[in-house]
């Protein structure tokens, strides 16, 4: 199955970044094949709406679940919209959580935060 | 005292600011329009409005006042996100089939509405704030309410600013802008004939001061400094105004009775003598100056 | 990171006076002020180097190009923002209205109007060894302001990743700027004032900052302006079930320490002692963060 993860920058041993809808990339990761490709977030650099725009992007990319750490109210309305499960990380590895992920150590995320109003950070 | 009723020009426009919060611009507002007697206050401090707690007002009008959203049709909507892309404020997503749009985010802009090739998004209303128009012994009060969780206050004081100028009477009307130096700010004194700084003698003060002032310049709106809660002869706002030749009009003192009557919603002005002398004195140097700076702009 | 937010609602009620008191007394090493529209907090606290500075990019801003535009109208009379007027010539754009929502653009039949980025402010940070400040300031007239102090705590975070607590000192109003500040936050002192104007200020950034979960905690400041004001906010916490954390008094000393740019905190006088009782009553909430510190009637009980 197809997952995505907010990354810190292009590179599998990175971190996971602590904002959903500002990180710069997400990992794309197959975790039958171990296949991993990273996308730009184009919403990093917008004003406001990030949380949206980011979920458009992993909702585009075909994936069934997300694991981040935390994530808002407009957002997780994107995501849910697209049947995607949301999984909050408990490290900040993404090779960490990618195993934690597959050996089923993770919950889905219950905490949606307000949205920020287009003005998160 | 004297009769204030020919002194103003029509329907002067007087906005009262200062960059930063609590340096008494209500006070000076409200107390001057009260000393004006037959005049129009309005709160543009849509944030948290303060004037209606000292005229105590009996409110004539109450207006919702409310902002364009998208709503979509979803016959008509074949999904190709034109809508999606131009949102240069991502308050739109397309997710399984369906058109999602988020009010929080939204500017209003109309955009998404026009680039639609199917027709499928029109506009509905979505409550912003409320203005509301009463009387207090001859004041007329303006006031605006944004409700809270909403993120701009402009659409409300547009209304409030439209409301004055559809006043079919003269009076001076006497402008409580909201702090800071920011759009909201820039919105209220746009049609204002005369600006009135109001700053704090401290260095805080003064940094504030300098701001609003770059504000007013850039507008070129005639303006004068008025310095309260002075406790020295001279502090860091003083020396800020003189050296930068900046007119200031009134110090008043840091006082104490005065504190007192404002912090319990009283119009000092309707209260005591001394007071309203204060605001008496300070309004018929306002008027003065008004003339006096519309000729020096016009030899510009 | 642990970041204590310190609003006030209403302006002129102490926010910078106490925030930078708190600020002495912790020993922050990270710190913000995200009162972006008015920043006051650097001329308290020291710093002996300057600070490198970032350009804070708003929304992009529409230009018309009076060689091309043919006074059609169509852009002035679709702009949302009133932000575009016109001369015989051609129409123009008020940079100070225009909100870049591209309209203008999109209905141009000749293709006109272009979409450029604006400097809408100045970031700043100051790094002395392991302390950082963050701080910034607004263009005047700009909007985006919940922006701008959204990237004040994103480049205090990043450059203090590794410090535990950080204050900010947040912007007034309950607007956007006041959004922005609450986002991130786990705990809230409101510093209000003992005036009408005051408590009903007070209870609008209350309202606001219960849609954030963080825990609000209050105190008054100036406090014996009005004794009686400052029961009612008492009262009213009590019923509210918000921790009050204590009164402050209006101290002339403290006017001639900030003319000075040194926090309450830094001399004896009575509005420093009340302050050193504000923040330990603030630090143990946040200590004991983990329970249930809103609507506990008993902790309100506790901490009098």
């Amino acid at each position: 199955m197809k997952i995505a993860i907010p990354a810190d920058e292009k590179r599998i041993d990175s971190t996971v970044c602590q904002s959903f809808g500002r990180t710069p990339f997400f990992v794309i990761y197959e975790t039958e094949t171990d296949d991993a490709e990273f996308l730009d977030n184009s919403a990093a650099s917008s004003q406001g709406g990030a949380g949206i725009k980011a979920a458009q992007t992993v909702a585009d990319s075909g994936v069934s679940a997300l694991l981040t750490p935390r994530c808002g109210q407009n957002a997780a309305e994107v995501l849910t919209a697209a049947g995607i499960l949301i999984f909050k990380t408990e490290n900040s590895s993404i090779t960490e959580s990618i195993a934690d992920f597959k050996e089923k150590r993770l919950e889905q995320l219950q905490e949606i935060h307000a949205g920020f109003h287009g003005h998160g950070g | 005292m004297p009769d204030f009723t020919d002194m103003a020009a029509k329907n002067l426009k007087i906005a009262i600011l200062s960059g930063k919060g609590g340096t008494g611009k209500t006070l000076l507002s409200v107390n001057l329009a009260s000393t004006a007697a037959d005049s129009v206050y309005v709160d543009c401090d849509v944030e948290e409005p303060n004037g209606h707690l000292f005229f105590k007002p009996q409110w004539n009008i109450e207006k919702e006042i409310s902002v364009k959203i998208p709503q979509v049709d979803p016959n008509k909507c074949d999904g190709c996100k034109k809508c999606v892309e131009f949102c240069k404020f991502n308050a739109l997503a397309y997710i399984n089939k369906n058109l999602k749009i988020f009010d929080d985010v939204c500017h209003s802009c109309g955009g998404c509405s026009l680039v639609c090739p199917q027709g499928a998004l029109t506009e509905r209303d979505k409550a912003v704030g409320t203005l509301s128009v009463g009387d207090s012994e001859g004041v007329r009060v303006l006031s605006g309410m944004m409700k809270t969780g909403i993120a701009s206050g402009i659409p409300i004081i547009k209304e409030l600013l439209t409301q004055c100028g559809s006043l079919e009477d003269d009076r001076p009307i006497f402008i409580d802008c909201p702090p800071g130096s920011a759009c909201i700010v820039m919105e209220s004194i746009k049609d204002a004939d005369y600006c009135l700084l109001a700053a704090e003698p401290t260095i805080f003060g003064r940094h504030n001061l300098e701001m609003v002032w770059s504000l007013v310049r850039l507008f070129e709106k005639p303006h004068s400094v008025v310095i309260n809660k002075c406790v020295d002869q001279s502090d860091p706002t003083d020396e800020f105004c003189k050296e930068n030749r900046i007119k200031i009009l009134e110090k008043i003192p840091f006082d104490v009775e005065l504190g007192t009557l404002n912090s319990n919603g009283k119009i000092a002005a309707r209260e005591n003598t001394k007071y309203r002398d204060l605001f008496s004195s300070l309004l018929e140097k306002i008027y003065r100056e008004v003339p006096h700076e519309a000729t020096v702009n016009s030899e510009r | 990171m642990k970041q204590l937010l310190i609003l006030s609602g209403k302006g002129g009620t102490g926010k910078t006076t106490v925030a930078s008191a708190f600020i002495r007394l912790s020993e922050a090493q990270a710190y913000a002020d995200c009162d972006v529209d008015a920043p006051n907090l650097h001329l308290i606290t020291k710093h002996s180097k300057a600070p490198s500075r970032k350009d804070y990019y708003g929304m992009p801003k529409a230009e018309i190009d009076p060689d091309i535009c043919i006074n059609c109208g169509k852009c002035m009379e679709n702009c949302r923002f009133d932000a575009i007027s016109a001369n015989e010539r051609s129409h123009f754009v008020d940079p100070f209205g225009c909100e870049g929502c591209g309209v203008c653009k999109f209905v141009c039949p000749v293709n006109a109007v272009s979409l450029h980025p604006s400097v809408a402010g100045d970031l700043m940070l100051f790094k002395e060894g392991s302390v950082t400040f963050s701080t910034a300031r607004l263009k005047m007239g700009s909007g985006t302001t919940g922006m701008l102090v959204s990237e004040v705590k994103k480049q205090m975070k990043e450059s203090a990743e590794d410090t535990d607590f950080a204050i900010v000192d947040g912007s007034p109003g309950i607007g956007c700027p006041a959004i922005a500040s609450l986002s991130g936050a786990d705990m809230v002192l409101i510093v209000a004032e003992p005036s009408l104007s005051g408590i009903s200020d007070m209870q609008r950034i209350i309202e606001t900052a219960r849609i954030f979960g963080v825990i609000i905690a209050v105190c008054v400041n100036k406090s014996d302006t009005n004794p009686d004001n400052t029961n009612r906010i008492k009262d009213f916490c009590k019923l509210e079930g918000i921790p009050y954390t204590g009164s402050i008094p209006f101290d002339p000393m403290a006017v001639k320490a900030v003319n000075k740019g040194m926090s309450i905190a830094d001399i004896d006088c009575p509005s420093g002692r009340a302050v050193k009782e504000v923040f330990n009553e603030t630090m143990h909430l946040i200590i004991r963060e983990g329970k249930d510190v809103q609507n506990d009637k008993n902790l309100w009980a506790a901490t009098h």
